[in-house]
């Protein structure tokens, strides 16, 4: 605190904040919130102090607590604050409801399994009267949703109706946001959206809901992907917004324009390219992060016609940029926008090259290699191009001081490394080649970075094939000597190179010279000799290029497990040796190798016999081997591959003319091809588009290297994974995914409904088993469940796919017909009615999730269907599935059932019967706040089904929560419930109220839709069952009339009724054991036919036992 | 939870700068933009962190609403501070850092800087750095950098009521300062009579 460390006071903290003073305790919880963390170890002493403060009668030491937990929440808190937070959102007073909805998001993030149990009271405030509360529970929801869509489809109705009726800036905001989350899932609500939301953009004058609007907008268009002409009106209207804000002088706003900008440029680039004049103007802004973000946008701007003016523009910044970041970003920028789509916009490369050559005096810039490769990349690519080229670089050679000048940073001098190797492989184009190697062959040379010597060293050589070619013809074969000689003066330098590559090349460079200038001297003609140690050209080579070499006849893949089959080629065949060289200096293969070929042979023969005695070595580096010794298969004549090259960009010129040139070439290389193929690439090619990178890698059957291979299976190893529906991911996902995780889960747990807290897990263990076979034992089970693991994803995924087109039916429908809760169909039986009707996607398996109380249960739960699922057909479950609809309640085979339960979930997740069922399956919900919902009454316009809790904090008070469902298509309101209360249970009525007044039910109810009201009850003895009689008045109104109807009911109360949960933990229980007197089988029920613990847990859930007693039977 | 020592005080005191000029002229246009309806509601936002420094770089409050070690705390206000103060005045007021986005505004010789997720509406957050500083400025009456650091609780307190894990949860200032006057009485009445009873219990 205040850069202090203060954990040695953590103990003190947690003493000041027990302090009964409220000034202390104030204090005390500010300073846990400032200090504690997840690692502080005294948080576990807090529990209880915590729970104490959170029930206290005042307001504001509720409050405290409430803010501290929120700093300082672990999953243990979580887990053990859940409920009594869960109770406090509905607390009387909005100030605490408020903080304990908005708290409840960070405990659901620590303990996930808490969701499903709080999510209908959660959504319950999504309608609190008090606006404040509201709009925390919409955060809270917008905020879940986020992270996981499609759990949340559902209630995107709900959402539009607040969307469209809301008027508060924050709340729109939010759930704006949240439907730009939900849209790409359903492409409908997209459409949907799209006239509220333009409305808004036209109406507000609110900027963040504007931006917000306008953002949202833009997702939901590329959604939507397709580009529907009739949308092009609210892309306009985005661009003409977001140029509003672009023009406004306020930076803030400036910067998002620009920022929102970016993402419409990804699909509608043409509505954007209108605005360059302002996109240009604010790369002149003083802000940094405005420049670059227009640099961004400038990047999609560009076309033929408008990039020499684009590209002239951004050199001006260039030069006068003052940062080394800025002026770097602009020089990747401008590389990046003329190197775009295989160079699709450059229509003069000698432009193009003379752009690159002056960017090279920039100083101090990092990005010499980018420059260096983009060099290469044209050179080599662009045929035509390579005169000038070669041009260029030798005065770049020339000048090279220039460059290394005063920076030792290996920045710029990178583009030497280019140069010179053009001017090497190209050297035909050369105009005086032996000015141009006196220039490579200076002593400053030594000064560069190795690698760099070491082209030199070789290119020299290849200008010295190319001098010697020249003058041989010549009668006075002066030149040519004089050329040797000079090598042979200089070369020396290099030979004591501290850089071994170049020591080698050197020496073996210099030995080739000398004996070539004998061979001068005696007269005899060398120079074709020397010019066929660099003959043959060099091509790009295809990303995909190794994949599509053929296997060669007689090769059989599968044969040897570790024999990659290029490693069986390179065997038999020399290339492999030069392969092995190459290794080592993969930057140079070709040439090099075949100049050392003669001065390394004796070592490169041990080396090949080393290689085929060891097939380890081999082993080792199968890849690199590969890439080498492809070519060698002989596919290809002479060809080898330069690896910076192909590195870069795959694919071949654009424009057309080079694009003739290449196809020539190409044809010469490849025999092997198909002529299919190269029909299509040909009609392609003759669109004039870019296209080409696809058949050219088909055509080139140049083998690509190793980081090819890495780059070109990445992406598919990314693509199924997205299509995994994300379930991959989810278990490796933070807490906020893991959150949505356990709804998806849980969709599978109904099974383990009557399961109470605390012994749960091994009950369940214990119920897998019981099924498929009874003697199976937890540990066993346990491994079953890693094993299978694998398979319950694979499971798991398919399933969320299926459920997810559910979810989209669901969707249509709710979208046609009105935001209406989406399953009032849901509470047709009487048994079975989840708290409030519309959460469909979560009620069903909440159950589940409740009675979780650790970590292990949870992750025991979700194996569970899995056990049982392979053993029948997924067509046989689906009939078992409706028999047993039909049968109701009485099936005996509870664990199939819920089985077929959990896939029906996934199957149908509307249909109203299932929803019945997984209500039933709720009913034996052990936690108080989910427990058994039964019938109190009914007529044709109103359901009532009730639950009797008690209550945790105050022993003498009961809460009876009623679920209000409107059967009728009016609409009823002014709600009164009224009960005559007995000595013994009298219904709390507000102060000053008489005891014969009824209560208001706290909402009205639209047709179909259900809601559930709460009313507490104080008794005075709990052992007296008591039948209360009661009324509940109301309005049906429907568009003719309203009339006052009224429906009357009794209140059982149990004794049952009246119990609370409790824990009963291990010890106790082993004692229960221990004493022998739990035995299931000693016991004997006439005319029952389930199994005794199948009744035992039935009694447990009915009357608010506890779990511990139905765990025994697994032991 | 220790003061500053004396010298350091007096070095914040010459410093320090009324806040309140700025808030009129510099807030207004802000506030004026980011929204004209929707006084009295929740914001919706998720924040990482708030900071409070001054122009030298001395943290002056930091609210974390993700659990972090000391040692990470500090490394990141440090990295933030770094950042925010290098940043000219006519700059824009969002940074991008790491997969986050600071939203920063200064006012006098204070910089009020939040970190939230990257999908979060930067103008919203403006406005609730702005609804910060009017509660400050409510509270302490023309706030300034001295009252934040005399009164650091109240500035916590205040916070506290007005953003809760991360999300605004009460918008209305007035509703604001209304819970935090009640509990500063509560705090005051708790104080008096007790103190009474314990002197007379010591006597």
């Amino acid at each position: 605190m205040l850069g202090y460390d203060v954990s040695w006071a953590a103990f003190n903290i947690v003493e000041v904040m027990s302090s009964s003073k409220f000034t202390y305790k104030r204090i005390g919880y500010l300073a846990a919130s400032q200090c504690f963390h997840e690692g502080t170890d005294v948080i576990m002493l807090t529990t209880n102090q915590i729970r104490k403060d959170l029930s206290s009668p005042n307001q504001y030491d509720t409050g405290v607590a409430l803010t501290g937990l929120s700093c300082f929440v672990t999953p243990d808190l979580a887990r053990d604050l859940a409920n009594d937070i869960m109770t406090l959102m509905s607390h009387t007073k909005p100030y605490i409801r408020k903080k304990a909805v908005l708290i409840m998001y960070k405990v659901f993030l620590k303990y996930p399994e808490s969701l499903r149990p709080a999510f209908p009271r959660l959504k319950e405030k999504l309608e609190d009267p008090d606006p404040g509360v509201q709009s925390a529970a919409v955060n809270v929801i917008c905020e879940l949703a986020r992270r996981n869509p499609k759990n949340y489809l559902s209630l995107a109705p709900l959402f539009f109706k607040l969307m469209t009726s809301s008027t508060n800036n924050w709340v729109l905001i939010k759930i704006i946001k949240l439907f730009g989350a939900l849209t790409p899932l359903e492409p409908r609500l997209g459409k949907k959206l799209i006239e509220p939301l333009t409305n808004l953009i036209h109406s507000t004058s609110a900027m963040s809901l504007l931006y917000e609007c306008v953002n949202t907008v833009i997702a939901v268009l590329i959604s939507l992907s397709s580009g529907m002409p009739n949308h092009s009106a609210s892309i306009q209207l985005c661009v003409q917004k977001l140029r509003i804000l672009i023009e406004d002088s306020d930076q803030n706003l400036k910067y998002l324009g620009l920022l929102a900008m970016s993402k419409i440029l990804k699909t509608h680039p043409k509505s954007v390219q209108s605005h360059k004049d302002l996109i240009l103007q604010c790369l002149d802004d003083k802000d940094e992060s405005i420049r670059l973000r227009a640099l961004d946008l400038l990047y999609g701007m560009v076309s033929k016609k408008n990039l020499m003016e684009i590209v002239k523009k951004l050199m001006l910044h260039v030069d006068k940029a003052e940062g080394t970041t800025y002026r770097d970003e602009l020089l990747t920028k401008i590389i990046d926008i003329c190197s775009q789509s295989n160079y699709q916009y450059i229509t003069n490369f000698e432009w193009y090259i003379s752009i690159l050559v002056e960017l090279t005096r920039l100083e101090g810039t990092r990005h010499g290699h980018l420059i260096a490769s983009q060099m290469l990349d044209v050179a080599i690519r662009v045929k035509a191009i390579r005169g000038f080229a070669v041009a260029q670089m030798a005065t770049l050679l020339d000048n090279a001081h220039l460059l290394t000048g005063n920076t030792q940073r290996n920045g710029i001098c990178e583009v030497l490394y280019a140069a010179a190797w053009i001017c090497g492989e190209f050297s035909e184009h050369l105009e005086d080649p032996m000015q141009t190697l006196e220039a490579m062959l200076r002593p400053k040379v030594a000064t560069l970075p190795g690698h760099i010597q070491a082209v030199y060293v070789q290119n020299a050589a290849k200008l010295f094939a190319t001098v010697l070619q020249k003058h041989e013809g010549e009668t006075d074969s002066q030149v040519a000597q004089e050329t040797s000689q000079l090598l042979i003066e200089r070369l020396p330098l290099f030979v004591q190179s501290a850089n071994l590559e170049v020591q080698e090349r050197a020496s073996c460079i210099i030995q080739l010279v000398k004996y070539i200038q004998k061979l001068q001297q005696k007269n005899v003609e060398v120079a074709d000799e020397v010019t066929a140690l660099f003959a043959g050209e060099l091509n790009p080579v295809a990303p995909k290029a190794q994949k599509k070499v053929p296997i060669p006849e007689g090769l059989d893949l599968d044969a040897w497990i570790n024999e990659p089959p290029s490693e069986s080629e390179s065997e038999d065949e020399k290339p492999k040796s030069k392969a092995v060289f190459a290794k080592e200096e993969p930057k140079h293969s070709r040439r090099h190798t075949e100049v050392d070929e003669k001065e390394l042979a004796r070592r490169r023969e041990v080396r090949k016999q080393e290689q085929a005695n060891n097939p380890f070595y081999i082993k080792a580096s199968p890849s690199s081997q590969k890439v080498f010794d492809a070519p060698g298969v002989e596919h290809i004549p002479v060809v080898q591959i330069d690896l910076s090259v192909p590195l870069k960009v795959p694919g071949m010129p654009m424009s057309d003319q080079y694009v003739k040139l290449e196809e020539e070439r190409r044809q010469k290389d490849k025999a092997d091809k198909k002529k299919k193929d190269k029909k299509k690439k040909r009609e392609k090619r003759g669109k004039g588009r870019k296209a080409d990178s696809g058949p050219e890698s088909e055509e080139d059957i140049t083998p690509a290297q190793q980081v090819d291979i890495v780059t070109e299976e990445m992406p598919e190893n990314a693509l199924p994974s997205d299509d995994d529906d994300k379930d991959p991911n989810d278990p490796h996902k933070a807490l906020d995914i893991d959150l949505d995780k356990p709804l998806a889960d849980s969709e599978k747990l109904p099974v383990r409904t009557h399961r109470p807290e605390v012994l749960k897990s091994p009950a369940e263990d214990r119920e897998n088993e019981s099924i498929p076979q009874e003697s199976k034992k937890k540990s066993s089970k346990e491994k079953k469940e890693k094993k299978k693991d694998k398979e319950k994803d694979r499971k798991r995924s398919k399933e969320e796919k299926k459920k997810k087109k559910k979810h989209k039916e669901v969707e249509e429908e709710l979208m046609e017909s009105q935001p209406e809760e989406a399953v009032q169909s849901e509470d047709t039986k009487e048994m079975a009615v989840p708290p409030t009707s519309a959460e469909e996607v979560t009620a069903p398996s909440s159950t589940a999730a409740v009675d979780t109380s650790s970590a292990a249960a949870a992750e025991s739960e979700p194996d569970e269907p899995k056990d049982t699922e392979p053993e029948d057909t997924k067509s046989s479950k689906h009939k078992k599935k409706k028999q047993k609809k039909e049968k109701e309640e009485k099936e005996k085979k509870k664990k199939k059932r819920h089985h077929h339960h959990h896939h029906h979930r996934h199957h149908s997740d509307g249909g109203g019967e299932d929803s019945v069922q997984n209500g039933t399956v709720e009913d034996e919900e052990p936690l108080p706040p989910m427990s058994n919902y039964s019938l109190l009454a009914e007529n044709s316009y109103i359901k009532m089904v009730y639950d009797i809790q008690g209550n945790h904090q105050d022993e003498s008070k009961v809460v009876v929560s009623v679920i209000f469902e409107n059967k009728s298509d009016s609409f009823l309101k002014s709600m009164e419930f009224n009960v005559l209360d007995s000595l013994n249970s009298k219904l709390q009525r507000p102060d000053g109220a008489g005891p014969h007044d009824g209560l208001t039910v706290p909402f009205q109810l639209p047709p179909g839709v259900s809601n559930e009201a709460r009313f507490v009850f104080t008794v005075q003895s709990i052992v007296m069952p008591q039948k209360l009689k009661g009324t509940l008045t109301f309005i049906v109104k429907s568009e003719e009339s309203s009339t006052h109807e009224k429906l009357d009911f009794k209140l059982h109360f149990t004794c049952t009724s009246y119990l609370i949960t409790t824990p009963c933990y291990s010890d106790a229980y082993a004692k229960l054991l221990e004493s022998g007197d739990l035995k299931g089988s000693s016991l004997r029920l006439e005319g029952v036919n389930m199994p005794f613990h199948h009744l035992l847990a039935r009694i447990c859930f009915h009357h608010h036992f506890s779990g511990a007693l139905t765990s025994q039977r697994s032991l | 939870m220790k003061g500053h020592d004396s010298s350091d005080l007096a070095r914040e005191r010459d410093a320090s700068v009324h806040v309140t000029g700025l808030l009129t002229s510099a807030f207004t246009a802000i506030s004026h933009k980011a929204h004209a309806r929707g006084n009295e509601c929740n914001i919706n936002f998720k924040m990482q962190f708030m900071l409070l420094f001054s122009r030298q770089g001395k943290l002056r409050l930091q609210k974390w609403y993700v659990p972090l070690s000391d040692v990470q705390k500090k490394k990141i206000s440090r990295e933030v501070i770094q950042m925010v103060l290098a940043r000219k005045p006519k700059m824009c007021s969002f940074l991008e850092w790491r997969d986050l986005k600071i939203v920063y505004k200064r006012y006098a010789s204070l910089y009020f800087c939040c970190a939230v997720e990257d999908q979060e509406n930067e103008l919203i957050t403006l406005e609730i750095i702005h609804r910060y500083v009017e509660l400050l400025d409510k509270y302490f009456g023309s706030v300034c950098e001295l009252d934040i650091i005399f009164n650091f609780e109240k500035a916590y307190y205040i916070l506290d009521e007005f953003i809760l894990g991360g999300e605004a949860q009460e918008t209305s200032k007035k509703n604001v300062l209304k819970a935090i006057e009640q509990a500063d009485m509560l705090q005051e009445e708790a104080e008096t009579p007790r103190s009474v009873l314990e002197e007379i219990g010591l006597t």
